[in-house]
């Protein structure tokens, strides 16, 4: 199959997955087998293509002309590959998981679920391949709107007001700076296609590139960086496959990934080095790492703490485009897919323990540990990849951003990644020590049942992923070929 | 080609108009409400098959010039036909053939059994008035068939079934009657200057008076009147109580048209007559514009916010999308002024669609109230689901129509070197977000209580035309070609003139 065919696929498969669903509303059953075999063709499909990409091809797909100037067009280039990699895999584990999450629940309208779901996906996809700022735009919003009614799934107050300062902010901050952006880009360059070190003129004032900069990165709301990142805890009112879905396989991970793209394909590290005005990038992005860790270790929910926890990892990758270094990039790049990894499995850790116990804060897990060691041995090995501690994918990352950091003398980067490692084994490392070394509360098992581990699906989801985290770190190859290809070095 | 057959091809124009006229008549003659709804179908349809073809043949072979009753321009009444209403007779034309096999369903339940037939010959001759104003070529015949569709719309207006409707319609009478007034006081002025009522004369002749105060009046009175007529904010008082009133149908057919006749006829004097260069570079037409048009985005469609109604939100929401299509006319650009006859088409569309809706709803729980509508996407998932995509569209989300008009508006804004009116553009879409979010959230995720919880999808007939609206907005915002490509060869024409 020629590479077109394959990208037309991967936007096609989830896509009619979701016209699918609603057919077997009334049967469960098929209507999930729906939903797993779309995920198994879709990360068939996508590792099809990932041989093409290693060797050096740039499949594309042909261009629909909306109007002059703005085309819906795809390519994939490796950064895009890796965010697709990521996705697919992930959204075959998710969708295990959700399968148990949701039946064990009683979760009510679970075929919507699944089909916001899978258009979710087919967006993430189209994010993954665009060839240009305006298709990576529209699948964007189509990724916002798409995943809004995942966040109010619940119906009650709190998850529509949740709802609300998601959408508004998203939708808000992309409309009201990243549009603009975009314009501005196409007026001034000529072109809205991706290209590889950049394609503003050199004729822009540095002042100007660093206010384009600037309404890039708060634009793209889904990246998080403070204070725009309000929506991600208000998010947390959605059910755990959501939040999953949120934090690891797509959201997030499109705004961190549409930054990154729009440094090097948009602007272009050497453009932006030249220019000068970028280091403000820098400050916010170290910011966030730091302040929201610092939120993160006061938090009693778990989830809440996780969702900090996102949002201080999120700026790791923008702190690591802001270096400006070829290597520091690659560190953008791997980061992207450890964190999803280890990311997904504290996830759904949590979601495990909400289902078997109905436990929500972190001051109720004592001794949880001996009641659920697959999950909460699955979530020691997300917190020690959180960390950096080797034998997990995060220390991978943090590996090459800090090798950048130093090429570069920014030595601001390289005492925010130390500090931070400190303040994530900080609010990481109590749990997973209360967990398995304290004594369970008197009356836990009166309180949450004398119960065990989660259903299976969801123990099975969360280990593969814990598993996941160890082997990304084990054969990294061609991950980090990926994204040396990106940069253009070690070829 | 026998002499036959080539007349019918060159009496087009007249068809366009004398086809409703005569409906009109019919209906009132033989008053039965299902031939009324039939003789409305057929010459709804009939519509844009003329109007489509008469746009080709402009597209080709440039403008058609055709002199009524003989009488050779610009001596007698010359109907022309250019890119610009050429492209306004398909939408009004259009918008009526869509229109029609929605009305039958929802006019049967909202009208007196015995006014019903009434409603479709009234609603032909404002068909006739707003295709007239459209294609005439003639200052004081654009008068004559404001005149006929304002009379219309009047009693479109007073048969809703709220009382309030006879109100709202006696309030659009006064005020509609007054922009009427000041647009024939200003052709007056123009006539006493030039002594022709001819477009294509007056263009000519206006150069040698243009300083002239009774032209600067003239042009004061014809904005001033026009305004009134489009509801440009604060003109625009009229606008929401007639909306709101009036029955679905006739909300539907007259949000999606009346106003953007009176836009094409205000760009007509502009451009045309008056010429780009004078209106907006000798006077202070464009920061005047400019002001009303942002006043009207953000005042209006914060108003649209706190509304209850969501027919009158809407209402309020079609003051602020008026605003864009003026401000792309402030813009005085190619780029800005391809944004505003663009969105004529695209609100058309999108507005059409959200009124449809409404007129489902409306159909199947007796109101448009936001507290009655919860859960209500449940009951009617597909009516609602083309709301959803429509005010998509209103937003401006990439994908769909509302975007296509955006970009090119904002384009022609940082063009011009207004990077702020590029935010603020941007910024209001922010609003229609919370007004849009409001319905959706209360429509899709709230527990249906009370009518919506015994709601069903309304009949065939007007889900799928519902539907054909919704898609378009969709259709033409993945492919622009047929809209926006149209609408930039009409803006490049506008500022060609016709000198």
């Amino acid at each position: 199959m020629s590479g077109g065919t394959l990208i037309l696929l991967a936007l096609a498969i989830p896509f009619v997955a979701a016209l699918l669903i609603p057919l077997f509303h009334k049967q469960p059953n098929v209507r999930e087998t729906v939903t797993l075999l779309a995920a198994v063709l879709l990360a068939i499909d996508i590792y099809t293509l990932l041989p093409m990409v290693l060797a050096g091809e740039v499949p594309m797909l042909g261009t629909l002309e909306v109007m002059p100037g703005l085309e819906i067009a795809f390519s994939v280039e490796p950064l895009g590959m890796i965010f697709a990699c990521v996705a697919a895999t992930l959204w075959i584990v998710n969708s295990i998981y959700s399968i148990g999450y949701m039946r064990g629940n009683r979760e009510p309208r679970q075929t919507s679920f699944y089909v916001c779901f899978a258009v979710a996906i087919s967006a993430t996809m189209g994010i993954a391949f665009s060839e240009n700022l305006f298709t990576i735009f529209l699948f964007y919003e189509i990724l916002t709107l798409s995943t809004y009614p995942l966040v109010t799934h619940k119906g009650n107050d709190a998850a529509r007001i949740g709802g609300r300062i998601y959408l508004t902010l998203l939708l808000g901050t992309s409309m009201m700076l990243l549009l603009p952006a975009i314009i501005w880009t196409g007026a001034v360059a000529g072109t809205l296609t991706f290209v590889k070190g950049g394609i503003l003129p050199e004729t822009l004032s540095p002042a100007l590139v660093g206010v384009l900069l600037f309404l890039f990165v708060y634009g793209i709301g889904k990246a998080a960086v403070m204070p725009i990142h309000f929506w991600l805890p208000a998010a947390m009112v959605a059910p755990t496959p959501v939040s999953a879905l949120l934090h690891a396989v797509a959201v997030v991970k499109a705004g961190v990934f549409t930054v990154t793209k729009v440094v090097v394909y948009v602007f272009g590290v050497d453009y932006l080095v030249n220019a000068g005005t970028a280091d403000w990038m820098m400050w916010v992005a170290g910011f966030t790492v730091i302040v929201a860790s610092l939120v993160a270790l006061r938090q009693d929910n778990l989830k809440k703490r996780l969702a900090y926890s996102t949002i201080s990892q999120l700026s790791y990758v923008v702190l690591a485009a802001s270096i400006l270094t070829p290597i520091s990039l690659v560190g953008a790049a791997v980061h992207i897919a450890a964190h999803a990894v280890s990311k997904i499995t504290l996830f759904f850790a949590a979601g495990s323990i909400y289902t078997a116990a109905h436990v929500t804060e972190v001051s109720q897990m004592n001794g949880i540990g001996r009641r659920m060691p697959w999950t909460m041995g699955a979530f020691a090995i997300g917190a020690l990849s959180m960390i950096g501690v080797p034998p997990t994918a995060g220390f991978l990352s943090k590996w090459f951003i800090l090798s950048g950091a130093y090429s570069a003398e920014a030595w601001l980067a390289v005492g925010v990644v130390i500090l931070s490692t400190a303040l994530n084994a900080g609010y990481f490392l109590p749990i997973v020590y209360s967990a398995f070394l304290r004594k369970e509360d008197e009356n836990h098992a009166k309180d949450h049942g004398n119960h065990g581990e989660a259903p299976l699906p969801i123990v099975i989801a969360l280990t593969a992923t814990a598993a996941g985290t160890v082997l990304l770190f084990l054969f990294p190859g061609q991950l980090v070929t990926l994204a040396k290809m990106m940069m253009g070095i070690g070829q | 080609m026998t002499e036959q057959g080539l007349h019918l091809a060159d009496q087009l124009p007249a068809l366009q108009i004398a086809l409703p006229l005569t409906g009109a008549v019919l209906c009132a003659l033989i008053d039965r409400r299902g031939f009324g709804w039939f003789i409305a179908t057929l010459v709804s349809f009939a519509m844009p098959v003329i109007s489509i073809m008469m746009l080709a043949q402009v597209l080709t072979t440039g403008p058609i010039s055709y002199a009524f009753g003989g009488w050779e321009p610009p001596y007698g009444i010359e109907y022309r036909v250019d890119i610009v209403n050429g492209f306004l007779l398909v939408l009004v034309s259009l918008m009526g053939a869509v229109v029609m096999p929605y009305a039958r369903r929802s006019v049967a339940a909202e009208i007196a059994e015995n006014k019903q037939a009434w409603f479709y010959c009234v609603y032909l001759l404002c068909l006739a008035g707003l295709l007239g104003m459209a294609i005439t070529g003639d200052a004081f015949n654009a008068f004559v068939f404001m005149e006929i569709s304002s009379l219309a719309m009047y009693v479109l207006i007073a048969l809703g079934s709220d009382r309030r409707a006879l109100v709202a319609a006696y309030q659009y009478l006064i005020l509609g009657t007054m922009g009427a007034t000041f647009y024939v006081i200003g052709v007056g002025l123009l006539f006493a200057m030039t002594g022709t009522l001819n477009f294509v004369d007056m263009a000519e002749r206006i150069v040698a008076v243009e300083q002239t105060r009774p032209v600067l009046a003239a042009l004061a009175f014809i904005t001033v009147g026009m305004c009134l007529k489009l509801a440009l904010f604060p003109l625009h008082v009229w606008l929401p109580n007639a909306y709101t009133g009036a029955p679905s149908v006739a909300t539907v057919f007259i949000a999606s048209t009346a106003t953007k006749v009176a836009v094409y006829l205000l760009l007509r004097y502009y451009f045309s007559i008056f010429g780009a260069a004078f209106v907006f570079e000798d006077l202070p037409v464009t920061p005047i514009l400019l002001i009303m048009s942002v006043a009207a985005m953000y005042i209006a469609s914060a108003v649209a916010i706190f509304q209850s109604n969501i027919k009158r939100m809407l209402a309020y929401s079609s003051v602020a999308q008026i605003g864009y299509i003026t401000l792309g006319i402030a813009e005085a650009t190619p780029l800005g002024l391809t944004g505003a006859i663009v969105h004529l088409f695209n609100h058309a569309l999108m507005k059409g669609a959200l009124f449809m809706v409404m007129g489902c709803i409306a159909f199947r729980i007796g109101n448009c109230r936001l507290n009655n509508m919860a859960g209500i996407g449940r009951r009617m998932p597909i009516t609602m689901a083309a709301f959803v995509i429509a005010g998509l569209s209103l937003i401006g989300v990439p994908g769909t129509v509302g975007f296509i008009s955006k970009w090119y508006l904002a384009l022609a804004a940082i063009e011009n070197g207004w990077w702020w009116l590029a935010f603020l553009i941007m910024g209001s879409s922010f609003l229609a977000v919370i007004y849009i979010g409001r319905v959706i959230e209360m429509a899709w995720f709230r527990e249906p209580t009370g009518a919506a919880a015994e709601a069903t999808e309304p009949p065939l007939s007007m889900l799928i035309t519902t539907w054909v609206l919704a898609g378009a907005c969709i259709a033409f915002g993945i492919d622009s070609e047929m809209t926006a490509g149209v609408a930039s060869q009409a803006a490049e024409a506008l500022f060609a003139g016709l000198r």
